[in-house]
């Protein structure tokens, strides 16, 4: 961990889409080499969240500082240049299904740093040996793959850049508790090789205190807890905690159809 | 009054909503074409585009053209003998189909084929989040995505309806000579006697512009697409119909720039 200025710091970010405010100024420090993981109910904002940092979204107000730079304010050319060092890992995976695997992994390679098809071929094999694939897999396409692999190529694909900055959203959805654990590993192994600041964002309480140095809440559009991922069951604060035991009952308040 | 004011809402909306959709498609193709001309250039995405778009629309629009030059023989020659003027069927088969048959039938058909198979792609891309993913790989979409298929189209279209024109001629030329009794050095003197290059290059210009239509609405519809399965289906549904449109609405504006007096 480091003791410096933060590798990102979000200050006042609000989004509405509609008369619906997603984000309601968020305040939000991610230290260099630390993994902070946001954890909040479906359709809380979490990906908003994200999409906002990735430059995929516009915010409506707010700045965000990566590196000590308002990237909402740079020129296109300086902020793609910010970009350059993120990898991403999407809830689906997001995989190019006009690709083979080998050409979804070096896709960022081939893009950014203008190796040639044979390197990037290569390269891809190698960052797939990481997480766990042989060079079987390299000339398959995406539909060709299981959901667990699916999930493993689209984390070479974020790696494989050796990005600064990792993201990653709801890295263990849909996966079975043994598969969502050894994709929770090969993150935790690949942050920490890399030596990368990561932002994960999911509702799976196992994946955020394994992946994550710190967690943070989020409800209403707003932080309202931070701390050690591994106090997360025991937060003390009533929004966490009906929201990690899971209960019906306490500050959230689910909107049910008919008005149950 | 109220209700007069509730009639004009009624107008004004969909003129409003119309309005804005034009201008975002116009934006959207500006922005477009802009990539067109600022490197880096997907040499690959560009080829992919042309072969899915003049190569395997080949099949379809040789049929298109050859039975439309087929039939354009066959009724023209019934309706002229009201007059005693047969004669005249291969300069009208010639002139229909390079003038208009052509780009336009082809322009139809590629619109059906190509036009939904791009606003599927890029739309299911979009749902999937892949689009996301590209512009995290340091990729801009537009360029990478939406420029490759509009120069893609506006030389697919050309070559097609080359390849249109021939077989036109060639089927009024088969159903003329086999069944109406036509000489053929007869019928095919008549049929270059009376062509001009202007109708060829207008035909090839119509083309090249429906060509960029078709890609334009089948990747702005694409890349607009919201929801899931649902919203894909909607997309591909709107590139059909208003490439389509479009296509015939160019076809008189474009007419009437090269043969009004």
């Amino acid at each position: 961990m480091s003791a410096g200025p933060p590798k990102i710091r979000i200050r006042g970010l609000v989004k509405s889409f509609g008369e619906k405010k997603v984000l309601d100024g968020i305040d939000l420090d991610i230290m260099q080499g630390t993994s902070l993981v946001v954890i909040g109910g479906s359709g809380s904002g979490k990906s908003v969240l994200v999409k906002c940092i990735l430059n995929l979204l516009t915010p409506d107000a707010g700045t965000i500082e990566i590196d000590g730079e308002n990237v909402l304010a740079l020129p296109p050319r300086a902020r793609r240049a910010v970009y350059a060092k993120v990898g991403m890992l999407f809830q689906n995976g997001a995989l190019f299904d006009s690709l083979p695997v080998w050409e979804n992994v070096a896709f960022g390679l081939l893009a950014r740093h203008r190796v040639t098809r044979g390197e990037a071929r290569l390269r891809a094999g190698e960052i797939l040996a990481q997480v766990g694939l042989g060079p079987e897999v390299s000339r398959l396409f995406p539909a060709e793959l299981s959901g667990g692999m699916q999930k493993r190529v689209a984390l070479a694909r974020a790696i494989a850049a050796r990005p600064e900055m990792l993201f990653f959203d709801e890295p263990t959805t849909g996966l079975d508790p043994i598969l969502g654990a050894v994709i929770d590993g090969l993150i935790v192994d690949c942050v920490k090789r890399l030596g990368s600041t990561a932002l994960a964002i999911t509702h799976d309480m196992s994946s955020a205190q394994h992946i994550g140095d710190e967690a943070a809440m989020l409800f209403e559009g707003r932080i309202v807890w931070r701390g050690p991922a591994t106090s997360l069951l025991a937060s003390g604060n009533p929004v966490v905690d009906q929201f990690t035991h899971g209960r019906r009952e306490g500050p959230i308040k689910m909107e049910l159809c008919g008005g149950m | 009054m109220t209700s007069l004011a509730a009639a004009l809402a009624g107008i004004g909306r969909p003129v409003l909503t119309l309005c804005r959709t034009a201008g975002r498609v116009a934006l959207f193709a500006v922005s477009g074409l802009s990539h067109l001309i600022r490197p880096p250039f997907h040499l690959r995405m560009f080829l992919r585009a042309l072969v899915e778009m003049a190569y395997f629309s080949l099949p379809v629009v040789a049929l298109t053209a050859i039975f439309t030059g087929m039939v354009l023989a066959l009724q023209s020659y019934t309706g002229f003998a009201r007059f005693s003027a047969q004669g005249a069927v291969a300069s009208v088969v010639v002139l229909s189909v390079t003038r208009e048959l052509g780009p336009v039938l082809a322009g139809l058909m590629v619109a059906g084929r190509v036009g939904a198979a791009m606003a599927a792609e890029i739309g299911t891309m979009r749902v999937t989040d892949q689009i996301d993913a590209l512009a995290t790989l340091s990729t801009d979409p537009m360029k990478y995505l939406v420029a490759p298929r509009l120069l893609g189209g506006i030389l697919a279209l050309p070559m097609l309806v080359v390849v249109a024109d021939i077989l036109g001629v060639l089927g009024g030329f088969i159903v003329s000579t086999t069944s109406l009794g036509f000489n053929p050095a007869a019928y095919l003197h008549s049929t270059f006697t009376y062509l001009e290059t202007i109708d060829v290059v207008s035909g090839l210009v119509k083309a090249a512009v429906f060509g960029f239509l078709i890609a334009l609405m089948g990747c702005y519809n694409g890349y607009m697409t919201r929801g899931g399965a649902e919203g894909v289906g909607a997309a591909t549904t709107a590139a059909v119909v208003s490439a389509s449109i479009l296509i015939l609405a160019f076809d008189y504006v474009l007419t009437g720039l090269f043969f009004s007096q």
